[in-house]
């Protein structure tokens, strides 16, 4: 068969019944084994030579993997074996976490969509994962199981570098909960790609705001950006000067300043170093003062 | 490598088939299957020349392996036209003349059926959207989109 691309390497495909038994497979097969959901993400690396897998794991079929509901207390549970499409049509989703949903649009193309997962965006750790950023303002904990049982991370503390993270053999994540956002809060995913729709991110910039009494300027924002660092980088800078001084045009200048200051995009095919660093702050400038006029 | 022998549902017939674990399910529709209309393009789930319903949603048949095929209702570009009479959007796509090499047509066509079993009403930016991936070198995109608008109307 002459194809466009490489087929797919020789490897044996794998679906344990049980939690156990596929922790147990992974750690086993430490270097050889890999867990896949919609393989959108795997299948291409491994056509590319860069996975090169001897198992793959379908997890899709284990317990807490197929969940997605919301939950006035705890908030939104997403498995790893949802694809993105679903929650997007989720009316919880849109109600209570619509930048996330925003985001997950603005990724790919609608039939991939019905493949790609949020659990695979972000065990991919790629800096650019589109719905990395909602993941990280939204405040999610990953539910993971591993050989010693069941465990939590946050996201913000699951990536090291780029493609990397936390997981130790025999991690498989099985979802990951967002806790109830603030009443009233609104915000903007802003994904600058070569094209109107579907490419990857040259910068994502994700905003998230509230009304906030204890906060001196009244507001506060959660602020994260993609590719723009060895890993999904949240503003911290940016969000302090957004919640300490009053909200005027010079504290939004000063705030996407910051923003730009603080971040290490690398040159690569999508585009340089110093046009990421000025993306960063006329997309942070953006999605701040379209948040603040959605807040009113 | 692993062999799986699995049961699908191609175009309304039931399939039995055995497959190696690295088979896609692309593969198995064109070289096991024989069903040749759904197209390679990219092997990267980018350009949606392989686009197929399964379970009445469009996925990239290059981006799924054959062995996920089990129990899955499947329907190609074969399937589209029912007992010799073409789907709408098949009809329209030839009146507005959406078709040069037909490379992409097959893809444009299953994206183009499920858009409308899911929206039969929609805008311009709904059709855009919902084609996004599926690429074409020829047309332009124009006649594309004017084909999918006037299949909704004429549903």
């Amino acid at each position: 068969m002459i194809s466009a691309h490489p087929g797919l390497p020789e490897f044996d495909y794998v679906r344990p019944a049980t939690l156990a038994e596929a922790s147990q497979f992974l750690a086993g097969h430490a270097a050889e084994a890999r867990p896949f959901s919609g393989g959108t993400d795997c299948f291409v690396r491994m056509r590319d030579g860069f996975f090169t897998p001897k198992y793959l794991v379908d997890i899709k079929s284990l317990e807490g993997t197929t969940v997605l509901s919301f939950d006035a207390k705890t908030g939104l549970t997403i498995g790893a074996a949802v694809p993105m499409n679903r929650v997007a049509a989720l009316p919880e989703a849109n109600k209570y976490y619509p930048v996330l949903v925003e985001a997950i649009k603005s990724v790919a193309s609608y039939q991939l969509r019905n493949r790609a997962t949020i659990i695979g965006n972000i065990c991919n750790a790629s800096p650019a994962g589109d719905t990395i950023g909602s993941t990280l303002v939204y405040n999610g904990v990953l539910n993971i199981h591993g050989v010693d049982g069941a465990k939590k991370v946050p996201v913000r503390e699951f990536f090291t570098g780029p493609g990397k993270n936390v997981l130790k053999p025999g991690d498989i994540v099985l979802s990951i909960t967002l806790p109830v956002p603030p009443t009233g809060h609104t915000g903007k995913y802003i994904k600058l790609g070569r094209n109107r729709l579907s490419d990857l991110a040259i910068v994502g910039v994700t905003a998230l705001g509230f009304k906030d009494p204890t906060a001196k300027s009244g507001y506060r924002f959660s602020l994260a950006v993609a590719s723009v660092a060895p890993t999904p980088y949240v503003l911290t800078k940016a969000e302090e000067v957004l919640a300490t001084k009053s909200i005027t045009a010079e504290t939004i200048a000063e705030a996407a300043q910051a923003a730009m200051d603080s971040v290490t995009p690398i040159d690569d095919v999508r585009g340089s170093a110093s046009y990421r660093k000025f993306m960063v702050r006329n997309l942070t400038k953006r999605a701040v003062e379209d948040t603040l006029k959605k807040l009113g | 490598m692993s062999f799986h022998q699995i049961t699908c549902k191609v175009n309304g017939a039931e399939e039995i088939v055995t497959v190696p674990s690295n088979m896609t399910l692309l593969t198995m529709l064109r070289e096991v299957l024989s069903l040749t209309g759904t197209k390679n393009g990219c092997t990267a789930g980018e350009c949606g020349a392989c686009t197929v319903l399964v379970d009445g949603e469009p996925v990239n048949s290059c981006m799924m392996l054959a062995v996920e095929a089990e129990g899955k209702d499947i329907v190609t570009v074969e399937g589209l036209a029912v007992d010799g009479k073409l789907d709408i959007v098949q009809e329209t796509i030839i009146e507005k003349g959406g078709v040069q090499c037909g490379f992409c047509t097959p893809g444009m066509l299953i994206s183009a059926r499920a858009l409308l079993n899911r929206n039969p009403n929609p805008s311009e930016e709904d059709v855009v959207e919902a084609l996004v991936g599926n690429l074409c070198r020829c047309t332009g995109y124009s006649r594309i989109i004017e084909s999918v608008q006037a299949a909704a109307k004429r549903s």
